[in-house]
């Protein structure tokens, strides 16, 4: 054929994964920081749905995603709240993947759509499809960077944002919000069961490496433009999925910070007041007890 | 932890009629008469106290005596049922400055000591926040203030609890507060950082003639410091000087039943017998503590928590070295 991957025709393809890298990177250190993983993986498995639908009702898997990316989030938002966290996430995501299998059986295109959704399908992505997706990723990059310092330090403990008059609730629902919009612009390229996988690979090497919070966002965008690129190339010319190199990529990064990390606690191990937290001191008496005192 | 973090939602609301603030005069903080409900129980009633400018005041009373729901709703986080809360001068949130009660702090947090100083400036603001020489500068001057300038650069989830606890008073006076409150600071640290804690928040009360409030159930290690004293039991409070305070008989009238307060060698040893269970000696320790067996000897207290501080057990004679007065600066 003569097309390589660095072709004309790609440069779509170039363009929307890297848009979808670095919204990814961004909101992923927060997914990380904050152990937000589990909804980071119910958000995507239950836009999938969205996708489904979508195609089924012939609107555009962009607006089927996004739907119910929204929904994911509001249901989170709002019921997250009360109850536990974990089981409300969970409740949600196979409400919307009951939904999604429903939508699925009714659509004739099954065996491929759904493949596509669940795995992505990069390498036919047209330069037009990518402006709505980059809009989408703007927007997101914008909301981080506006809720960036209260975000951090709801992070760091929800108490210490509370006491300063901002509700921690309403950090989480806009982090949650920012989380549905990278889902939907990078779920039609890497699939459902990946977005997940390119927010958290990157971000959790970035979290052992970096030691600042900018400077690791910043390598988490590194780390996640590096993932996507390399697996655009190397799925090209393997003909493998894309998924494949994004997933194992993920894990990669993940145990090379955790590598790193791990030679140098070794390295201080014989330093004093490296761990922290219990070994500092003999209890005085009643420890800290959970709830209002 | 899921129950404080719920009841902040709803409570945003009444948090300005929580905070009434008023004309300045010496004391910092008044509370008038509050009271306060949660789930229909009535944790706090009638508490009335006042706290002031450079002074420290101890907010003792055991666990589940109401010492956190007290300083949720002085930062206004706690809806009030009755009362006032009065804050003199400046009428801003960040006026008031919280330390919470430990927080577990994840060791791999890519946060350091000055990033969450940082925070403690602006964190409230919206954007990402430049840096700045002048930020900069005012950070190591807070890191300075608490004797935590070398820490400066650490990851806070990996420093010790003393450490930390240094790093998010830090934080919490980079708002410049007036009143500083504190839950539980000393909790799960050693004598020497419980000491080095306590002269640290005595002297950052005179020096920046802010009002400090530490909650705690051990009331021996704020002795030589405390100008004052909030006591908490049974929801009610007694405040005033420690000698008026910690009395045989203002305590034995909060709590409802007979208190022994003994002093021996500069510490206060508050022993509360509960009547419908055991005899006095239950509650014998170097805290005041007891109120925890009205549910039951087998209820909240542990047979290990029993002990006493290092070196301080019941033998009087080991205390010497650690006696109040001799942590005098």
């Amino acid at each position: 054929m003569g097309l390589g991957p660095f072709s004309s025709f790609m440069t779509g393809t170039w363009l929307e994964a890297t848009v979808v890298a670095v919204v990814a990177g961004v909101v992923g250190f927060f997914v990380v920081v904050r152990g937000a993983a589990f909804a980071a993986h119910a958000i995507p498995q239950g836009a999938f749905t969205g996708a489904a639908g979508a195609a089924l009702a012939g609107v555009s898997t962009l607006a089927g995603v996004g739907t119910f990316s929204l929904l994911a989030v509001a249901a989170m938002a709002r019921w997250g709240r009360r109850a536990r966290h974990d089981v409300v996430t969970a409740l949600i995501l196979v409400g919307l993947l009951g939904l999604g299998s429903l939508f699925l059986s009714m659509s004739s295109q099954y065996s491929e759509q759904t493949f596509s959704l669940l795995f992505g399908e990069p390498l036919a992505v047209s330069t037009a499809q990518v402006i709505p997706s980059a809009s989408i990723g703007v927007a997101c990059l914008v909301l981080v960077a506006t809720i960036y310092r209260r975000l951090l330090l709801a992070s760091v403990a929800p108490e210490l944002v509370a006491a300063r008059g901002v509700s921690p609730e309403r950090v989480e629902s806009w982090f949650l919000l920012s989380l549905g919009a990278a889902t939907t612009l990078a779920l039609p390229v890497v699939g459902a069961l990946l977005v997940f996988s390119l927010m958290i690979g990157p971000a959790s090497a970035a979290r052992s490496l970096a030691r600042q919070p900018l400077s690791a966002v910043a390598l988490s965008v590194g780390l996640a433009l590096l993932t996507v690129w390399a697996s655009i190339v190397a799925a090209f010319y393997s003909n493998w999925p894309l998924g494949f190199f994004v997933g194992t990529l993920g894990v990669f990064w993940y145990l090379l910070g955790r590598g790193v990390q791990l030679r140098a606690a070794r390295s201080l191990a014989t330093a004093p007041g490296g761990a922290g937290g219990p070994a500092s001191g003999r209890s005085l008496g009643p420890g800290p007890r959970r709830g209002s005192g | 932890m899921p129950a404080i973090v719920t009841a902040l939602r709803s409570l945003r609301a009444s948090q300005d009629e929580a905070v009434r603030l008023g004309a300045g005069s010496s004391s910092v903080l008044s509370v008038r008469g509050l009271s306060v409900q949660l789930g229909g129980r009535e944790v706090l009633h009638d508490v009335s106290f006042e706290l002031g400018a450079g002074e420290l005041t101890g907010l003792i009373g055991s666990n589940g005596a109401g010492k956190t729901t007290l300083l949720r709703a002085l930062l206004g986080l706690q809806a009030v049922s009755a009362g006032t809360v009065t804050l003199s001068g400046r009428r801003e949130r960040a006026a008031v400055g919280y330390v919470p009660q430990k927080v577990g702090l994840d060791p791999d947090l890519p946060v350091r000591a000055r990033d969450l100083v940082a925070l403690g400036i602006d964190g409230q603001r919206l954007g990402v926040g430049l840096r700045s020489a002048a930020r900069r500068e005012r950070v190591e001057a807070l890191l300075q203030s608490v004797g935590a300038s070398h820490l400066a650069d650490a990851r806070v989830g990996a420093l010790s609890g003393g450490e930390q606890q240094r790093v998010l008073i830090a934080h919490a006076l980079a708002s410049s507060p007036k009143l500083l409150l504190l839950d539980e600071p000393l909790a799960n640290l050693d004598l020497r950082s419980t000491q080095e804690t306590v002269t640290l928040l005595a002297t950052l009360a005179r020096s920046r003639g802010m009002a400090v409030l530490v909650a705690t159930h051990d009331i021996n290690p704020l002795l030589p410091f405390m100008g004052r004293v909030v006591y908490l039991a049974e929801g009610r409070a007694a405040s005033g000087t420690t000698d008026e305070v910690v009395r045989s008989d203002v305590l034995s009238a909060l709590y409802g039943h007979h208190v022994d307060v003994l002093h021996a060698h500069g510490r206060v040893i508050v022993s509360v017998s509960d009547q419908h269970h055991d005899g006095p000696g239950q509650g014998w320790g170097p805290e005041p503590r007891g109120e925890a067996l009205v549910g039951g000897p087998g209820g909240q207290e542990a047979p290990g928590e029993q002990q006493a501080p290092e070196g301080c057990d019941l033998a009087p004679d080991d205390c010497t070295d650690d006696a109040p007065q001799a942590w005098q600066p």
